[in-house]
């Protein structure tokens, strides 16, 4: 099955072979950890451990702050030597445990243990992903639980599990494919059985070959899945996206996957799924993807929640003298870090550092509307006239020109000849949106 | 996973085992790390990277003994830190306006061919004249000068190709003065300004000085026979003919043969300098369109809606109305729809939107020539137009992905 099309899309280089043929290494534990207790998107979680305390692997360190939120767990063993703020990956500081290891790695009773598939029921299973700190591991940390849970009204039909990894330079996704198929299919399954659908789909870009083989290979003797083969073009990973090459059916505008049946979720995630299922491990540690031009050793490392940026980049042999840009996610989405000490979360997908020739650096320009960015928009928005409401204040304008749509995928940004901060420009104004309706309701 | 051996050992570091091949940007902390012979194989431990460990502690095992304790305030590497994406394809305002040049340049050589020194002094003219205006008003305005964005050189050269060759220096600054100080630079510089400046460059020297613009063309003669017009034969542009011959005879008499066609596809006929040679200015915009400079759309329904209406008139009455084809062919018709209405600034930006002011263009263009006070309309056409740029914007806003009363069934 070959699948391709959406509006719009960019292809940029995806420089994704420096990392690639790297076989996911397991990165010893480093001297502490920060843990922060905001690892998913929606509440965060509430801290039940204080400084001095001493804590096991996967113990829960923050519990659940509602509906749509996830414990934290502790990924070693060791001691907490303080909770409090420490620079994240997001800019703003996050309250986060700070935990220094004690080097024996031991789990808490009761995790690590294999499971019996007796008992296992949907809500059991939708109990445990929540218990183990499972988010969307492709970037947006949204609880999988959650996801798992559409209203009885909502016919579901189709599950599809994301592997296009269409952000440039990041194979995190790619090295879990080739080297745990077993776990993506068996997690996948889970979910397909959660949500009661019997068409499960493994989306993998075209560049990929070896992971399309693996998985089609995979897949034999398993019913209900196909391996679709789908065009290389950012953002093919965006969910509304992916859903509308692969089955045709477009999420209305403000709506949710669910409402054309069909759920999403990132490989990675359904691995991390299998393991709490099957072995009661919460999710403690993920793929990253260390790469780019400004790293030594570019590598798809094994690493602990919490992982410090340095830690990260000194197991993969430091930067080159002139890298200028670390970059915490892919080069398209992620955000610009400014410090070494924030720590990695469960969303890391990946470190990318840029050197200066990489690097742009430039005054953006008026927009000369050459009409580039509506070319190039998947959302099929007009960027260009967004961006000039939002430098005018006109947030108005803006919402009626549906920027509350955006994905903030930034291809308009990729091809603004003023560059433009668009994407700065969107999220702005969305946050100011938002602000405004809160005030209003 | 796999495990690998260089992971779960950090303890083999060793400071010699760093390959420290590149220059370190930061200083080392003193850490005798003399460079032995990088092998491949050594190079991959996590031993203190030069570069690194001078303001990050050795986190992943112990560091090196002969590693110095930090300073907590030393400076760590200066990150960049900006708005994603981080990537851009490289396209620039500059770029853009320089391929629109380029494509500009066969007309223009053959301007000069055809036309001689007095073509040639005309661009020169109004190219210098246009970035200096446009220095000087950014320089009075406050703002960063930016020559190098290449758009006063464009501006400049497209007024020069909309003027005769027998234009005197001070017509072609006038000219000038208008497109950049008046049209572009009150109205706030490039993207802002809601008219096509070398147009209105253009008109205001047509209203003002219909003689200088209207009455003085030259034939297009080689450039080796006639190179300083010094004889030149004044004649009429092809449009100008067939409305003479209108007013003078009652009835189009204007021959349009295998020749003549040959010749307004060539450019061996009257009229301003850019506008001459169909050929090499639908070379010019084909090469546009493949550089996906510009799209498809403003010129197609420009041409097409001019040639399908005149069309129409002249299947009613062929002694009254010209023929389609002389039409498209023989005014500022091509050298307009492809470079003039296709200014990013003052045309839509939805591709639906393109389409309705390239008819609308078409149609100005007809009315006037077929019935206005000017043998000409294409530019009058194109600014009424940009006047309406805005207001089509809004009319053809895109629809968003998915948007719930639009719902299409998936194809």
């Amino acid at each position: 099955m070959s699948k391709g099309a959406f509006f719009g899309g960019v292809h940029p280089s995806y420089n994704k072979d420096m990392a690639s043929g790297q076989a996911v290494i397991e990165m010893p534990l480093p001297k502490e950890l920060i843990v922060y207790f905001s690892q998913n998107l929606g509440a965060p979680s509430n801290p039940v451990v204080k400084k001095g305390d001493e804590v096991k692997k996967g113990q829960v360190i923050g519990e659940s702050g509602g509906f749509v939120s996830t414990p934290v767990h502790a990924p070693t063993s060791g001691v907490v030597k303080t909770v409090e703020n420490r620079p994240s990956p997001v800019g703003a500081d996050m309250i986060a445990a700070v935990i220094v290891p004690d080097g024996l790695d031991e789990w808490v009773e009761g995790c690590n243990v294999e499971r019996g598939s007796t008992g296992l029921n949907r809500e059991k299973i939708k109990g445990l992903i929540h218990d183990g700190g499972i988010v969307g591991m492709g970037g947006a940390t949204f609880p999988t639980h959650v996801k798992l849970s559409p209203p009885p009204d909502k016919k579901m039909d189709t599950l599809i599990i994301n592997g296009a990894e269409c952000e440039p330079y990041l194979t995190a996704d790619h090295r879990v494919m080739l080297e745990d198929a077993e776990s993506v299919l068996d997690g996948a399954a889970l979910f397909a059985g959660v949500i009661d659908v019997k068409n499960i789909v493994i989306a993998i870009e075209k560049n990929k070959p070896d992971a399309i083989i693996t998985m089609q290979r995979a897949i034999a003797g398993r019913s209900g899945f196909t391996v679709a083969e789908m065009d290389v073009i950012y953002p093919q990973g965006a969910e509304k996206q992916l859903i509308y090459a692969i089955t045709g059916r477009k999420v209305p505008a403000g709506g949710l996957p669910m409402d054309v049946g069909v759920l999403v979720q990132n490989v990675g995630t359904a691995a991390a799924a299998y393991e709490m299922i099957r072995y009661n491990r919460p999710l403690i540690q993920r793929v990253v993807t260390v790469t780019g031009s400004g790293i030594k050793h570019p590598k798809n490392v094994l690493a602990r929640v919490g992982t410090k940026f340095s830690d990260l980049i000194e197991f993969c042999g430091g930067v080159h003298g002139d890298t200028a840009k670390l970059i915490n996610g892919g080069p398209m989405m992620g955000i610009a870090q400014h410090s070494l000490d924030a720590g990695m979360t469960k969303g890391t997908s990946g470190l990318v550092l840029l050197r200066e020739d990489e690097v742009g650096q430039f005054v953006s320009d008026p927009c000369i509307r050459c009409g580039n960015c509506l070319d190039v928009c998947p959302m099929t928005l007009n960027p260009s006239a967004l961006s000039i409401f939002i430098e005018r204040m006109r947030f108005d304008d803006a919402e009626e020109y549906n920027l509350m749509d955006c994905i903030e995928c930034g291809c308009c940004a990729y091809v603004c000849p003023s560059k433009r901060p668009m994407v700065h420009h969107f999220r702005r104004a969305k946050a100011e949106i938002r602000n405004k309706a809160k005030k209003a309701g | 996973m796999e495990d690998n051996l260089e992971g779960k050992v950090p303890e083999e570091k060793r400071p010699s085992a760093d390959g420290p091949a590149e220059k370190p940007a930061v200083p080392t902390d003193g850490a005798a790390e003399k460079p032995v012979a990088p092998t491949g194989e050594s190079a991959e431990k996590p031993a203190a990277p030069a570069e690194k460990s001078a303001d990050k502690p050795a986190a992943a095992g112990s560091p090196p003994p002969a590693a110095k304790p930090k300073k907590k305030d030393e400076i760590g590497p200066r990150f960049i830190v900006s708005s994603s994406p981080h990537l851009h394809d490289g396209r620039t305002v500059s770029s853009i306006m320089k391929l629109v040049v380029y494509a500009l340049l066969p007309a223009t050589l053959f301007s000069v061919y055809a036309f001689g020194f007095g073509a040639l002094k005309v661009i020169i003219i109004s190219v210098a004249s246009a970035m200096i205006f446009e220095a000087l008003s950014q320089k009075a305005m406050g703002r960063q000068i930016r020559l190098a964005d290449f758009s006063a050189v464009l501006t400049g050269l497209l007024l020069a190709l909309n003027l005769p060759s027998t234009s005197p220096w001070w017509l072609v600054v006038t000219g000038n003065f208008f497109a950049i100080v008046i049209a572009k630079q009150l109205y706030g510089g490039l993207g802002y300004n809601p008219f096509n400046p070398a147009l209105i460059g253009r008109v205001v020297l047509l209203v003002s000085f219909p003689v200088h613009m209207t009455a003085r063309w030259v034939q297009a003669t080689p450039f080796g026979s006639n190179p300083f017009g010094v004889d030149a034969v004044t004649t009429a542009t092809p449009l100008t003919m067939a409305r003479e011959s209108l007013a003078a005879l009652g009835h189009i008499d204007v021959p349009f043969g295998t020749q003549e066609i040959m010749n307004l596809l060539v450019g061996n006929r009257g009229g301003c300098l850019g506008e001459t040679s169909v050929i090499l200015l639908l070379a010019g915009g084909l090469f546009l369109i493949l550089k996906k400079v510009i799209s498809w759309h403003i010129p197609v329904s420009f041409i097409g809606s001019v040639w399908a209406l005149t069309g129409i008139f002249y299947l009613i009455d062929k002694t009254t109305y010209a023929n389609p084809s002389f039409h498209v062919i023989s005014g500022g018709l091509i050298l307009g729809a492809l470079f003039m209405a296709t200014d990013y600034v003052t045309s839509p930006v939805t591709k639906k939107g393109m389409l309705i002011f390239g008819a609308g263009c078409g149609l100005i263009t007809v009315l006037i020539r077929l019935w206005g006070g000017y043998p000409e309309g294409v530019s009058f056409a194109i600014l009424l137009m940009n006047a309406a740029t805005p207001l089509i914007d809004r009319f053809t806003k895109p629809t968003v992905f998915g948007a719930v009363d639009k719902q299409k069934a998936a194809a």
